[in-house]
């Protein structure tokens, strides 16, 4: 287990930079996040995705796959791609401060 | 009298349906099975289709026949199930109601959701050995192929036994080695996960043997497009959704996979890719306490296998009647999952794992059985004799002397036996 600060709050996160308790992440963290990321600038789109992934955490207990969020968020996966590069999921997941989406196996 | 309606007669309704009837007198509950044909297939078999290791015919039976004689066989489509009314919906006659539903309807393939995948180049130079018919004609155009780059590649997660398309590599390998040609033959293997497979110490063992067999591994490649030939006439394309290209001669590509198509059509039922949401433990709906769900068709965290509809048979078999009698249900699977994976050669790795346990290093089902996440040629000899245990003990739902459904924790390197 590790740690990190954002917004002034250390925060749990895994070694991977997943928040472990998503009670600790506030809005204000996201930009943050995000920055470290390499996103400069959070849209209202990126938002959008954000919230939804807050909303289906604490519906499901687990973030959900770019193929499931695709289909729900409003949000083609194509766009899901151009605001969260490489891994929509997983990035998304990281900057809405839940833990890493579980991988199907 | 009970009536059971068991939708789906593959591997999990088979066992659902042959455990159910011994349990009942024939005076006592009525057990129906419904699916749309009567072709049961031994879909690990298909795998080795291509290579002219098995016969795509000699790989199906009829359903009807793998059944109980005191189960009914009901060949329709289905239509919707209406959960409200306890009834099910078919193509064809009156709506057939229920006391307890049983959903063994899989995985379906989804190879139109993929932009490309169905278009030019479309079993001529792109194909998926996921189906008989596309097993079957990859066998002609590998016996056609003589150099250039194959990809292998998983669209996306859940996919039906997902160590498979590492086991075509592996065999693809072998195969062009056999006919001297691997030189001329770039293989790799393009992934949705970050990793060959998800778990770290199988995905150490499997990365290592790709790496041995000169496979690439390409990885968290989310394919958008896949751009064939007509004909098969020049280089073809896999396009990730963030602009990655992977090129080939031929590809091998496992689809997109949902569940059967009425559960969409079945308000309440499915999630948003059609499988049945259900208490992991348990396998009951939790959409309602008369539905069960088993095998490919569930939600559950763990691989889309056939052991897995095995292990998962006496639970849900013990759950319906629980519930059927009116007592608590007091089943627990385990996620208990057990897969043989072909590397090629003669030989095979076996693993063994659980919802809370990874694949490890060991033995199964005890310190003297098959040795785990190791290849060896008694796993490869396990794999091929296993399809006659499959007709013969698992379908009927007898219990197999020794394989219990609990995954076994004895055997296995750093777990307290």
């Amino acid at each position: 287990m590790a740690e990190a600060s954002y917004d002034g709050q250390v925060v749990s996160v895994n070694d991977e930079g997943f928040f472990t308790d998503p009670g600790q992440w506030t809005e204000a963290m996201a930009p943050q996040i995000a920055k470290a990321e390499g996103i400069d600038h959070l849209t209202d789109r990126h938002w959008q995705v954000i919230r939804f992934m807050r909303q289906e955490y604490q519906a499901k207990g687990t973030g959900p796959t770019v193929r499931v969020l695709g289909k729900t968020s409003g949000v083609s996966v194509k766009e899901l791609y151009q605001l969260f590069p490489k891994g929509p999921a997983k990035l998304a997941a990281k900057i809405a401060g839940i833990p890493k989406p579980r991988g199907c196996i | 009298m009970k009536r059971i309606v068991i939708l789906g007669g593959g591997t999990g309704g088979t066992i659902a349906a042959n455990r159910l009837r011994r349990g009942y007198g024939a005076e006592d509950a009525e057990i129906i099975v419904v699916d749309r044909d009567d072709d049961h297939v031994y879909q690990p078999g298909l795998l080795f289709v291509p290579f002219g290791l098995a016969d795509p015919a000699r790989l199906v039976r009829p359903r009807h026949r793998q059944l109980h004689p005191g189960v009914t066989f009901r060949q329709a489509g289905v239509d919707r199930v209406d959960l409200a009314g306890d009834q099910v919906f078919l193509d064809d006659g009156p709506a057939l109601g229920y006391d307890a539903l049983v959903i063994a309807t899989g995985a379906r393939l989804l190879p139109e959701q993929t932009e490309g995948l169905t278009g030019p180049g479309w079993m001529e130079q792109v194909f998926t050995f996921y189906t008989p018919a596309g097993a079957a004609a990859l066998r002609g155009a590998l016996d056609r192929f003589d150099g250039g780059r194959l990809a292998v590649n998983v669209v996306d997660m859940p996919v039906k036994c997902p160590v498979a398309p590492l086991e075509f590599c592996f065999l693809a390998d072998h195969y062009f080695r056999r006919r001297g040609i691997r030189a001329r033959v770039q293989l790799s293997y393009v992934t949705p996960l970050d990793g060959a497979f998800t778990k770290p110490v199988c995905n150490r063992e499997l990365s290592g043997l790709l790496r041995r067999k000169d496979i690439d591994l390409v990885t968290e490649f989310n394919t958008g497009e896949v751009r064939g030939c007509r004909g098969g006439a020049g280089e073809g394309r896999l396009v990730s959704y963030d602009d990655r290209e992977v090129r080939f001669d031929l590809a091998v590509v496992v689809p997109l996979h949902g569940g059967a198509a009425f559960v969409d059509r079945s308000p309440g039922l499915g999630d948003e890719l059609g499988f049945i949401p259900v208490d992991p433990g348990t396998l009951q709906a939790t959409a309602k306490p008369n539905v069960f769900a088993i095998g490919d068709a569930t939600d559950v965290p763990t691989s889309k296998a056939g052991s897995v509809a095995h292990f998962e048979g006496a639970v849900v078999t013990d759950g319906v009647r629980a519930y059927l009698d009116g007592r608590p249900l007091t089943g627990c699977f385990d996620g208990h999952t057990n897969c043989f994976i072909e590397t090629g050669g003669g030989k095979a790795l076996l693993v063994d794992f659980n919802y809370d346990t990874e694949p490890l290093t060991g033995h199964y089902p005890a310190r003297a059985g098959l040795p785990l996440l190791k290849e060896s040629r008694l796993n490869h000899l396990g794999k091929r004799a296993f399809e006659s245990l499959y007709w013969h003990a698992l379908l009927p739902g007898r219990d197999l002397p020794g394989i219990g459904s609990d995954m076994p924790r004895r055997g296995k390197a750093g777990l307290p036996g």
